[in-house]
Parts: C-alpha cells; sequence; structure tokens
C-alpha cells in the first residue's frame, strides 16, 4: 500500500496525515521534541488529559483566550455602566429620596454583573471559535483505535502538509521512536 | 504535608486511567438501572407533581394562598430563595475557589456539586418570580425597550439582585458546561449504540482531545474560575443588600455580607455531603469520593460555621451596644419572644451540633456526618426564617404587630422544589458522568508519575 504514498507532492498527498499511538505521556513528549528537532513542523497531539508541557514542545503560540476575556469583560462592564446612566439620567430620571442621579456607587453591582456575565460569554464563545468547533466530522474520526484518546492512549499525529512529509522514513522513525500503533488517516 | 502527597489518598493505588474512567462512565452505560435510583426517581416526580399543584393553585388563586400579610410581606418564598440559592454556593466554590487555590480534593466532587448548583439555583429562581403577584410580567425587570416607556430603577438592591442571579445562574452553567466537553467526548468515543455515540458527540462539538484544544481549555477553564469566584461572593452579598440596605432595624446591618456568604457556604457544603455520602454508597465510588474527601469537606463546614456563629454573635453584641430600643428589642424577641423555639433551634443546629466535627470519629463516621450536615441544613433554612419573617412581625409600629404562619401552599411548594431538585440531579445523574473523568484522569497521572520519581530517588 505504500507504493502509493512514494509522491513528494504534498498537495496530492492521498493521505492527511500519519497516526502513532503511545502507551505513555512522556513517549509521546520524547517523540514530539525529537520530531520538532527533525524539522517537523505540523504536528499535533491527543491526550486523554491536558499533558503538562505538551503544548509548549509543539511550539504553539500562546492561546489568545485571556485578551478575548479581557475584551469580553470591558465590554460588558462599559456597556452596563453606561445603561444605567443612560437610564436613570436621560430617558427615565427618577428622584429617589433626593439622591443624585448619578449615584454611581448604586450603579457598580450591575455593572460588576454585566463585567462577569460579558467575560464569561465571550470566554466560551471564544473558546469554541478558536477551537475550531463545533466541527462533528474530522479525518482522525476516521480511525477506530482513536477511540482511545479519550480513556487511555496517546496519538501523535504527522499531517501530510508538512513539508518535511515522507511515509516511510516517518514510518521508521516512529517506530523508533517507540509508537506502538500506526495508521493512515484519509482525507475525508 | 497536605499539600505535598495528597494523591495517595484521593485515588487508589492501582488505578489506571482507564479503570477510572470506566468506573465513572459505567454509571450512565451500565443496565439495569439501580433500584435506588427508580425509587428516588419516582419520589422526585411526585414532588415535581406537589410542585405543579402549588403553583398551579397559587397562579389561579394568588399570593393570597400564602401566610404572607403585613408585616410580614416576607415569607417562605423569599426563606426558601436564600436558602436554595445559599446552597447552590458551595458548587461555585468546589468548583472555582478551590481550583485556583490548587486543592486537589476537589477533583473528584467537582462536577456534581456544580450540577447542584444549577438545580439550586433553579429552585431558588421559582420563589422571586412567583412572589412578584404577577408573575407574567417578570420580565418587567429586565432593562429592555418597553413601549410603557418605563426603566428599571438601579438605585435597588432588588435590581442588583435580578443582574446577580441571572449572571450566576447563566455563569454557572457555562462553566459547567465547558469542564463537561471533553467528558462528553469520552462518553461519545465509548458508546455502544450509534445513537447514543451521536448525540454525546453533539454536545462534546466535535472535541478531538488535540493538545491545542487543551491549551485553550485550561487557559478559559480557568479563567472562568477566576470569574466565578468574586461572582460567587457578590451573589450572596447582593442577596444580604436586599435586607441590609432596608431600614429594618434587625436588617440594616453591615455584618450581613459576610455572614451571609459563610453561611451559604456552610449549608452549600452541608447539601454537597447529604448528596456524596448516598452517591458513593450506591455507585460504590468509595476510591473515588474517598473519607479524605468526606474529612476535607466537614472541615470546610465546620470553617463555615464558626464563621455563622461568629457572625450571630456581633449581631446580638451590636444590638446590645447601640443601646437603642428597636435594636434590642430584635434580640429580646428573638431570645424569649414567640419564635423563640426556632432561633434557639437555630443556634443549637448551627453552632452547637456542628462542634462535634471538632473529632475525627465523627468526621469518619459517614452515618453521623450525614446526620450533622442534615442537621445544618434544617438550622441554615431556620436562620433565614429568623432573618427574614421574624425580623419584621414586630417592627416599629406595634399597632402592626402580626403573627406570621405558613399555610399548606407554603409548605407544598416548598417541598415541591424538592422535585425539581431531586429529579434533575438523578437525570443528571443517568446520563452525565457525575465525576470529572479527564481530571481523575490527569490525578491518576500525577500520582504515578510521583511514584515513578519516588521509586527513581530511592
Amino acid at each position: 500500500m505504500n507504493e502509493a504514498l512514494t509522491s513528494q507532492n504534498n498537495l496530492a498527498s492521498p493521505v492527511w496525515g500519519i497516526l502513532a499511538e503511545f502507551s505513555e505521556a512522556s513517549e509521546l513528549l520524547d517523540g514530539v521534541t525529537r520530531l520538532r528537532e527533525r524539522g517537523y513542523t505540523s504536528l499535533e497531539a491527543y491526550t486523554p488529559f491536558p499533558v503538562e508541557g505538551l503544548s509548549e514542545r509543539l511550539q504553539f503560540p500562546r492561546s489568545p483566550m485571556p485578551w478575548i476575556v479581557l475584551a469580553g469583560g470591558v465590554i460588558g462592564g462599559c456597556s452596563v455602566y453606561a445603561l444605567e446612566y443612560w437610564i436613570n439620567l436621560d430617558v427615565y430620571p427618577l428622584n429617589i429620596g433626593g439622591r443624585p442621579l448619578h449615584s454611581w456607587p448604586a450603579f457598580i453591582p450591575a455593572t460588576f454583573e454585566g463585567t462577569v456575565l460579558f467575560a464569561s460569554l465571550f470566554a466560551i464563545l471564544g473558546f469554541i471559535l478558536v477551537c475550531g468547533l463545533p466541527r462533528l466530522h474530522h479525518p482522525i474520526f476516521e480511525i477506530e483505535a482513536f477511540k482511545r484518546a479519550s480513556t487511555n492512549r496517546f496519538f501523535l499525529v504527522i499531517k501530510s502538509e508538512d513539508p518535511c512529509f515522507e511515509e516511510l522514513s516517518l514510518r521508521d522513525s516512529l517506530r523508533e521512536l517507540g509508537a506502538c500503533g500506526m495508521w493512515e488517516v484519509p482525507h475525508v | 504535608m497536605t499539600t505535598n502527597a495528597p494523591n495517595t489518598q484521593l485515588v487508589p493505588a492501582d488505578a489506571t486511567h482507564e479503570s477510572v474512567t470506566a468506573q465513572v462512565a459505567d454509571i450512565v452505560f451500565k443496565r439495569p438501572v439501580e433500584k435506588g435510583w427508580i425509587v428516588g426517581f419516582l419520589v422526585g416526580l411526585f414532588l415535581l407533581n406537589v410542585l405543579l399543584t402549588a403553583l398551579g393553585w397559587l397562579f389561579f388563586y394568588g399570593v393570597g394562598v400564602w401566610g404572607i400579610n403585613i408585616p410580614v410581606g416576607w415569607g417562605f418564598a423569599i426563606v426558601n430563595f436564600v436558602w436554595w440559592i445559599g446552597i447552590g454556593h458551595a458548587g461555585t466554590l468546589i468548583s472555582a475557589i478551590l481550583l485556583l487555590l490548587h486543592q486537589e480534593w476537589r477533583t473528584s466532587i467537582n462536577r456534581f456539586a456544580e450540577a447542584m448548583t444549577l438545580f439550586a439555583v433553579a429552585c431558588a429562581g421559582i420563589f422571586p418570580l412567583v412572589h412578584l403577584g404577577r408573575p407574567q410580567f417578570f420580565y418587567w425587570l429586565f432593562p429592555y425597550p418597553a413601549t410603557t416607556n418605563m426603566w428599571p430603577q438601579f438605585r435597588s438592591p432588588l435590581m442588583w439582585d435580578v443582574f446577580a442571579v441571572s449572571t450566576y445562574a447563566t455563569v454557572s452553567l457555562l462553566f459547567w458546561y465547558l469542564g463537561l466537553i471533553p467528558d462528553l467526548a469520552t462518553m461519545r468515543d465509548r458508546a455502544k449504540s450509534r445513537l447514543v455515540a451521536r448525540t454525546y458527540g453533539l454536545f462534546a462539538l466535535g472535541w478531538r482531545n488535540s493538545a491545542r484544544h487543551w491549551m485553550h481549555y485550561k487557559t478559559t477553564y480557568v479563567m472562568l474560575a477566576a470569574l466565578a469566584t468574586p461572582l460567587v461572593v457578590s451573589v450572596h452579598t447582593t442577596v444580604s443588600w436586599d435586607f441590609s440596605v432596608g431600614i429594618v432595624s434587625a436588617w440594616h446591618s453591615t455584618v450581613f455580607p459576610p455572614y451571609f456568604v459563610g453561611g451559604a457556604i456552610f449549608c452549600g457544603f452541608a447539601m454537597v455531603l447529604v448528596l456524596a455520602i448516598p452517591l458513593r454508597r450506591i455507585y460504590g465510588l468509595k476510591d473515588l469520593i474517598t473519607d479524605k474527601h468526606l474529612d476535607n469537606m466537614a472541615k470546610v463546614m465546620l470553617a463555615a460555621g464558626m464563621t455563622v456563629s461568629y457572625g450571630y454573635l456581633m449581631d446580638a453584641s451590636m444590638a446590645w451596644y447601640k443601646n437603642e430600643p428597636y435594636d434590642s428589642y430584635i434580640y429580646t424577641n428573638r431570645f424569649g419572644g414567640p419564635y423563640s423555639a426556632i432561633y434557639w433551634g437555630l443556634i443549637v443546629c448551627n453552632c452547637i451540633v456542628p462542634q462535634l466535627l471538632w473529632f475525627p470519629c465523627f468526621r469518619r463516621q459517614t452515618l453521623c456526618l450525614f446526620g450533622i450536615a442534615l442537621v445544618i441544613n434544617v438550622g441554615m433554612w431556620l436562620e433565614r426564617f429568623v432573618i427574614i419573617s421574624l425580623s419584621l412581625h414586630r417592627d416599629y409600629l406595634p399597632s402592626d404587630w402580626a403573627m406570621y404562619y405558613p399555610t399548606v401552599w407554603d409548605w407544598l411548594l416548598y417541598l415541591g422544589t424538592f422535585g425539581i431538585f431531586l429529579t434533575f440531579m438523578l437525570l443528571f445523574l443517568r446520563v452525565l458522568p457525575a465525576i470529572s473523568m479527564m481530571e481523575v484522569r490527569e490525578l491518576v497521572h500525577e500520582s504515578q508519575e510521583q511514584k515513578r520519581e519516588a521509586a527513581n530517588s530511592r
């Protein structure tokens, strides 16, 4: 079956990537480090729980989530305060016991709740967005053994879009790194 | 010591990623369903019908079916609202504050404690709505452009409460769902039938356990915890402002916010124990929800109970120290008035009985702990009754004084909310993983690493 894969033209590659299975998190971490050293860039790992140091070794850019949450908080806090100001000073001024119309300390609780609400909504929606979810169909789901990624197996994918992608040598190096299973992941 | 080597006690020594995952997932996948679950569900459905009856009659007849009067306009509805929402706070405390404090023992209790929060807030939310008298106009509370040109009044604590409780319900749901996503993917991958797998898969949004997803997940989860922490404190503070901003003599006190929050934690942890003890017995989860977990929760409960007791003491001593007749009469009335039995009942339940938790033997006897937790739940309900209804029944004008007697509809509505709580809690146990599998796997991994390091250094 490997004859079909000798093509060096990555765009025409019939596979989406090579999936390798490891039984230990430490083996996966070592494997990622070694493959990065050899110049592979299109790597992705799949683990049943967040493994310490994995995203650093894969050299992912930092998560933009803190900025998204900050933006949500600022937008939420400012808009709720502005809403209160507009309502109580402009459209519906009420004289409550002669208190000033702009009684700002009384506006703080709702402002705080608005900050938290918008920051949380931005957090969840931003998280779903930056993860590229919802995506119910993905090439990796074609591999039956991949189901173990949510229980006790650690997987590594080298995508065929990687400029260093060359299946035969890759299979050798993955075996050398201790992979206990390997699959070709087809395009879907 | 407890922070350095807690793992050995929190997961069994021979646990593997597979064994802990299977143990939790099997609660859902196992057939047939336990008899205890079916009995509980039938009871829940019965209580749910009690709730529907109580609500139906209330909507038909109006709030006159309750025992409220003038001056006691705030009766069971508000007492139950504060009680339920306080229970919810323990879930957020366990999932958010203990996460930020790196308390690993939160791991196997956070999921169902968060579910408890959601259902308790749902129960709580019913009461202020039906207490409105015209519940069909509840949406007038929200600032929206109306043809009446009327807008809410943001200087009122009741308005703050609307924002606080609705935000709390939303954020608790989001936080809970975020934590569920990886576990829903696990359920998807373990499901035997295609339909079940697709249903879980739909809610898992196509989660792939990829390193990139985990990176975003962890950042988002910690940030949501950091947002939920001040939120949970703000919610019960706002609830206490409903009272302390008012001019009712017994309410107008700055001690309210801290001791309301303390009371919420106290009562909430008691409720977590009331749920956790039968849960681990029925489903045989003693190696995931260990004695160590129960012990820690009992200690938190003891600390919160002491905070609450301190609050009672300060409240009483301030009333005496102010030397102001209306304020000191509150305590004359509490100690010896017509409701004094309720006041002393709360002192026994909230201040005296929890002192047993100083002794390890009471913390380790689960049946005993269960009993103490129940007593605390009752005590905290009595506390809210004393603070709310008792403070109103003898106000500034003796000509206004009246007694408050709850009617059967007050009781049935209160009882009925247990129907929501029980039914939804049991449905949750049936369809969702009650323990965070992904976090327990992480804990197993850490304990294996520690063992390996210990073996290497030897």
